[in-house]
């Protein structure tokens, strides 16, 4: 709830901005946009080809998403290089990648490292920095140390020394998204003044990034091995929190997003499945026990779908606590999702346990997208502590019969 | 016009409706009078029928305005009527000034309105009702039993669903009233629920007449004005609490404040997800109400009341859970009629645990509900019908 100051210093311009959940004509352009380009540039073929490609991406697809489409940055302010529209456009852009399982760092350098970036404070290293990612030519995420979906400064494993001019840092970071490859790590590191947030070139000699094969194969991970790495300050203790704040909102609120998008993606595929799958001679989906289990994805996708849009809309207006916004988002999509995702396995039958369908990928990242930036319980945990650990009893407690009339 | 200038629109119209009609002053009838006279009872109504033509969504800007000013909340002084009787009576009236006859007596709640469509043999199956009417010159001569009716013993008029074609099949021989509770050969049985109270009746008819004016809709088209009832009783049903902690959730949350020796790491998580659920729920509603037209409610109402109903068993199993021992006691299992409807969700915990069983059966049960969601939302394939096609006559019943 630190971020608060911050979210309204990255606010876009929203003078005109439709009230929350009016879905404009530019929205519907670009999700039409996106899900064309997605069609085209990474159907199921191309996802499998980039997922097992070494690098897990295809980089031209990546460039032209943000210097063809100009996606990349839509939250990112103009002066950056970006689009200045607002984070409730990026997350629908999120969306289509995620319902069309998109490969690229779309969690690392969308989600995580251009909101740190944005956060921080003004300065040539800034400057530097955001244009290339929005354009998409080069590519960047965050090792930083997390909990629930926030900074957790008490599990840094780097640290940072003067060197000269700049900063060398040293030490290990385990499972860093989007690492592998990267141009930019964004590097939480303990140093003589406290904890502070660099940048550390990717390619650097001292910097070592070892893939990890992971779950699911469209969303790499890395460890992340720094020996006296050379480093530049982006944002020192004062301003890490603010910062780091800013970027696991963001982040919360673009995976809910991205949620949403695979969530949709199977509920909509499951549903074409059991009308045109037939046992018994009549389509799978005038079975209740079939048709029950897809209404109830519907309602885990229009549940979930609700809390994300409002949580993009929360943390781009101020408009609600961007702490109980971003938990109840993630618990909801989170808990949707991998649902969503488990009754489209069990709905396909042998075929959806195959590995030539798709069911798997889908699952694969749902598991992934759950546990990332903290799981359902834990933000139930979250939720817990602010809404229910300090409360005092207040009027309006209902009744409670005592067995004397 | 765009939402947001009918947002403007409808909350300056009661802006001057509570200056003119302070709600703290005049009796509560003249209130909702003058609001009917504004269109602010149901504003996507025409106007002279209670609204302002615009679109449905910007009725929650009207009733934040009448509320705030200390006006009641109309729906829960005549449910049925507000709910389920104005917007049929507004689209399918025989005439519009038959309309406003009896949509103005009910907006003031001086008629309080109930429905007549379950029986003790049609349910789920509401279209295998039994109740005939046989034409009679100008009227239509009614014999039947009805079910479940809340309100039946204070309505002045009921919504009612009878068979006028035997011969045809289910749907086809069905013809929509509107019968006048006063009328001869109405009686009026109270029905005892699990709760111990009585909030519903039977209703029997015997020889019952009915003007042929007080249709509604053609003969043999009942089942289609019907639909206009069931999916704004099931949107009426879902509308959920407007503010975060409000509706349901908060009983679970105020207990769980009043009683903190207790609490347990397990209960914490699932008031938790309680919690979360009802935000998802709020945000839902929130987000259909802004895409609402003006028309009637689409199945996706069907959502919230689905999801209302599960979501508050689960809060009072929680309450009860949470109770421990204490839940073991009761009330009284007296009966008391006053109060209607709402008078069991006013009673101890204890019987609103009781009272939530029946969520998940009234307005159509969650198993009819799913299978709506299924085939009229995802355009899944219907199930297979034993009686299709058959003359309702020869279908076999139990």
């Amino acid at each position: 709830m630190a971020d608060t100051e911050v979210g309204t210093e990255v606010r876009p311009e929203v003078g005109a901005a439709p009230a929350e959940f009016d879905v404009t004509e530019e929205q519907r352009e670009l999700r039409a946009a996106l899900r064309r380009f997605c069609a085209q540039q990474s159907d199921a073929a191309a996802v499998r080809r980039h997922m097992e490609s070494d690098t897990g991406f295809d980089a031209t697809v990546w460039s032209r998403l943000g210097h063809e489409l100009g996606v990349l940055g839509l939250a990112v302010p103009e002066e950056l290089g970006g689009a200045g529209a607002g984070l409730v456009e990026q997350a629908i852009v999120v969306e289509e990648l995620g319902a069309a399982l998109l490969c690229g760092p779309v969690l690392g350098t969308i989600g995580l490292a251009l909101p740190a970036l944005v956060a921080s404070s003004p300065g040539p290293l800034r400057d530097e920095l955001v244009p290339p990612l929005v354009e998409g030519v080069r590519t960047a995420t965050l090792a930083a140390p997390e909990r629930a979906g926030l900074f957790d400064p008490h599990a840094i494993t780097v640290g940072a020394v003067h060197a000269g001019d700049g900063w060398e840092l040293t030490g290990v970071v385990p499972q860093v998204v989007d690492a592998a490859g990267a141009d930019v790590l964004l590097v939480a590191a303990s140093g003589p003044e406290g904890i502070a947030l660099f940048a550390v070139s990717g390619t650097a000699e001292q910097v070592e990034t070892d893939p990890l094969t992971t779950l699911d194969l469209t969303r790499r991970q890395a460890t992340v091995r720094l020996r006296e790495a050379p480093a530049r300050l982006l944002a020192g203790a004062d301003e890490i929190d603010a910062v780091l704040g800013h970027a696991f909102y963001t982040a919360s609120a673009l995976l809910a997003a991205e949620q949403v998008g695979g969530a949709q993606h199977l509920l909509d595929v499951t549903v074409g499945y059991a009308k045109e799958r037939l046992q018994f001679g009549r389509p799978i989906g005038s079975f209740q026990a079939v048709k029950h289990r897809l209404a109830d994805m519907l309602v885990l996708v229009e549940h979930a779908r609700s809390a994300a849009e409002h949580a993009a809309w929360a943390l781009q207006t101020g408009s609600d606590d961007p702490f109980l916004a971003t938990s109840i988002a993630q618990a909801t999509c989170s808990d949707a999702y991998y649902r969503v995702a488990a009754d489209a396995v069990q709905l396909h039958g042998g075929i959806g346990f195959t590995w030539e369908h798709e069911a798997h990928l889908y699952f694969k990242r749902a598991v992934t997208d759950a546990a990332l930036l903290g799981g359902a319980e834990i933000h139930r945990d979250r939720i817990a502590a602010a809404v229910l650990d300090h409360v005092r009893a207040t009027p309006g407690v209902p009744p409670v019969a005592d067995g004397r009339a | 016009m765009s939402t947001a200038a009918d947002a403007t629109r409808v909350e300056e119209v009661a802006g001057r409706v509570v200056t003119d009609h302070d709600p703290r002053r005049v009796p509560v009838q003249e209130f909702l009078g003058a609001c009917f006279d504004a269109g602010l009872s149901w504003v996507h109504f025409p106007e002279g029928l209670g609204g302002l033509g615009v679109s449905r969504g910007v009725q929650a800007s009207a009733d934040a305005v009448l509320q705030a000013a200390g006006g009641p909340v109309p729906f829960w002084l005549n449910p049925i009527g507000y709910g389920m009787a104005a917007p049929t009576l507004s689209e399918h009236a025989r005439s519009p000034e038959l309309a406003r006859s009896w949509l103005r007596p009910l907006a003031t709640t001086e008629d309080i309105w109930c429905q007549l469509f379950s029986e003790p043999g049609a349910g789920s199956d509401l279209a295998g009702l039994a109740t005939s009417a046989v034409r009679d010159g100008d009227s239509w001569v009614l014999n039947g039993q009805k079910v479940w009716t809340s309100l039946a013993h204070r309505a002045r008029w009921a919504l009612l669903l009878a068979r006028t074609d035997p011969d045809q099949p289910k749907h086809k021989g069905l013809t929509y009233f509107v019968l006048d509770m006063q009328a001869d050969g109405v009686r009026t049985r109270p029905l005892r629920q699990m709760t111990g109270q009585a909030e519903f009746n039977e209703v029997f008819l015997e020889d019952v007449r009915i003007p042929d004016e007080h249709r509604l809709g053609a003969v043999g088209d009942g089942w289609r004005v019907a639909m206009t009832t069931l999916m704004n009783e099931r949107s009426a049903i879902g509308a959920g609490g407007a503010e975060r902690g409000s509706g349901t959730i908060a009983d679970a949350l105020a207990l769980w404040a009043d009683r903190p020796h207790r609490r347990t790491p397990v209960l914490r998580d699932r008031l938790a997800a309680l919690w979360t659920r009802s935000e998802a729920h709020r945000l839902t509603a929130a987000r259909a109400r802004r895409t609402a037209t003006a028309g009637s409610p689409g199945p996706e109402g069907s959502i919230s009341k689905l999801v209302t109903a599960e979501f508050n068993q689960d809060v009072y199993e929680f309450c009860m859970d949470l109770l421990g021992p204490e839940g073991t006691l009761y009330g009284s299992y007296e009966v008391r009629r006053e109060g209607g409807r709402e008078a069991d969700w006013r009673g101890a915990v204890q019987q609103r645990f009781l009272r939530s069983r029946a969520n998940t059966i009234e307005g159509g049960t969650s198993e009819v509900l799913r299978n709506i969601l299924g085939e009229r939302v995802l355009g899944l394939p219907g199930d297979l019908r034993a009686d299709a096609g058959k003359a309702w006559k020869d279908v076999p019943r139990g």
